[in-house]
């Protein structure tokens, strides 16, 4: 657990010690510190896919990790569309990747 | 009714609001970030003289300074529209509404995506999410990286990367194509790095800086590339297509010729864990767009900016913009233009007094020093494409707006 992170760096210095908190994604617990975000505390713990495309299926993650291209969000406590990279990962949050719609809810059949 | 709302706490935002609080203007400022200091939390290098600049650590001087002076920083809070009542500037945020006498947007500046086949993959992020994630939340965007498009942003992060004790394995150009545009030419790219030139620890890199012109370098570099702190830079070869299943595996790759044409035979596969895409930097400017703003093509300023002049003062009454989103530069000149905004409200609001112009004037002409002393200088000709602007705007504008 927690491989990713940069424990020792040579001019930030080492990691301070955070408090950790436990989250949950899919319903799997995953440790994270005080002061990630949701998108640092699953990607620390491994975790890259955080949903699927509504049409396409294809798996997405974080990629521009300042909120504007919205290739992270994800549903938070029941909340659509939460940008993972923008929200901070909270004690007992319950955290979800978005999935594909089925054929009913996609307008015409595609999006 | 506040006096003034900064959108962004990044430099250029709390360098306005400790100049604005400081003539006792009421400051609120806002950011999407759950942190202040916008992108100077990623920032990490070496200045000349061997002094490492650490974005945390000036972020935080900034933001003790600006709560020092009773300025209200909320983060977490995203702005999505802009209402102008007659004296009023409305600032609805997931929040809540809030009105001011004058409004800042310091909304900073955004990635350009070049979207290769299997961009899409998780794993693969924009360069600056990779510095984000590893100098300011502290986690590896992976073990093994590639970085497809250089340029001054690219090679610096790959470098903070290193630090985080990621290896990247190369940087590359993106193929030639239309949504690469300049970043998949090899001579243009050589032009952009020879403006790092001053900073590379490769002595033959510096002196080339001085002597090599873009079309030779080019023309000269090594199939293998060169490398810069062990980092294989490659301006001769190209990234096809980004390969994986589930998630990033590796790059498929080619030469290219000085002109960026695939040679054909060349392809190989290289594995990698993850993909940084770098295809520079355009201000972040819809903010400006939904307030009714005018706007201006500047390419050195790379791209669509809010025409504005050397006061920040756009051509709305009492809209400022000051950073990035008045043309992408370094921190350094975002904060001193934030001194200038936050001094030019403070002149609206007529909170300047003793010799406040003086103070204006002079802190217009920091911006101008800072510029010329950056390390980094991101695109050429900045100064000039800053005076032409600034010349329309007084063309266009100066008539209208009232106690220029």
């Amino acid at each position: 657990m927690n491989s990713m992170r940069v424990n020792h760096h040579p001019v930030l210095g080492d990691l301070e010690t955070h408090k950790e908190i436990k989250i949950y994604f899919d319903g799997q617990e995953y440790t994270a510190y005080e002061g990630d975000t949701i998108a640092s505390a699953l990607l620390a713990s491994g975790v890259r896919t955080l949903r699927f495309h509504e049409d396409k299926e294809t798996p997405r993650g974080i990629y521009c990790n300042i909120g504007h291209c919205f290739e992270c969000r994800v549903k938070v406590d029941g909340k659509k569309t939460v940008r993972a990279c923008l929200t901070s990962a909270e004690n007992h949050m319950q955290i979800e990747s978005c999935k594909a719609l089925s054929a009913s809810e996609v307008k015409g059949g595609t999006l | 009714m506040i006096d003034v709302v900064i959108i962004g706490a990044g430099p250029a935002g709390l360098g306005a609001a400790v100049a604005a609080a400081e003539h006792g203007l009421q400051v609120c400022v806002v950011d999407e970030f759950v942190k202040p200091g916008g992108r100077l939390l990623g920032q990490l290098h070496e200045e000349p003289d061997g002094k490492w600049v650490n974005g945390i650590e000036e972020a935080q001087k900034l933001y003790n300074q600006a709560i020092g002076l009773g300025v209200d920083i909320r983060c977490g809070i995203s702005v999505y529209d802009l209402r102008k009542l007659e004296n009023t500037w409305c600032v609805y945020t997931t929040d809540e509404m809030i009105e001011s006498k004058c409004l800042l947007l310091a909304t900073g500046a955004s990635e350009t995506p070049i979207p290769i086949p299997g961009w899409t993959l998780p794993g693969v992020m924009s360069i600056g999410a990779a510095q984000v994630m590893g100098n300011v939340h502290r986690v590896k965007p992976g073990e093994k990286g590639i970085i497809i498009g250089v340029n001054v942003l690219s090679v610096a992060i790959a470098r903070e990367l290193q630090l985080c004790g990621v290896h990247v394995e190369s940087i590359l150009l993106p193929q030639p194509g239309l949504l690469a545009g300049s970043a998949g030419n090899p001579e243009k790219m050589m032009e952009s790095l020879l403006r790092l030139s001053h900073l590379a620890p490769s002595p033959l890199i510096r002196m080339g800086g001085k002597w090599v012109s873009p079309k030779l370098g080019a023309r000269l570099f090594p199939k293998n590339g060169f490398k810069m702190w062990g980092i294989p830079i490659q301006l001769r070869k190209a990234a096809l297509e980004i390969l994986g299943d589930n998630q990033v595996e590796g790059v498929r790759m080619a030469e290219v010729s000085a002109n960026g044409e695939v040679l054909p035979g060349t392809e190989k596969t290289v594995s990698a864990d993850f993909v940084c895409i770098a295809g520079g930097l355009t201000p972040m400017a819809e903010l400006a767009s939904v307030a009714g703003c005018s706007f201006c093509y500047v390419p050195e300023l790379g791209g669509h900016v809010p025409l504005h002049n050397e006061f920040m003062q756009t051509n709305l009454a009492g809209l400022y913009i000051a950073g990035n989103i008045t043309g992408v530069e370094s921190a350094k000149v975002a904060r001193a233009q934030g001194k200038v905004a936050g001094l030019s409200m403070a002149r609206e609001l007529k909170a300047l007094v003793y010799g406040g112009n003086e103070k204006l004037y002079a802190a217009v002409e920091e911006v101008t020093e800072t510029r010329r002393n950056a390390l980094i200088q991101f695109q050429p000709g900045i100064e000039e494409a800053r005076k032409e602007l600034h010349r329309k705007f007084d063309e266009t504008y100066k008539q209208k707006l009232v106690s220029i």
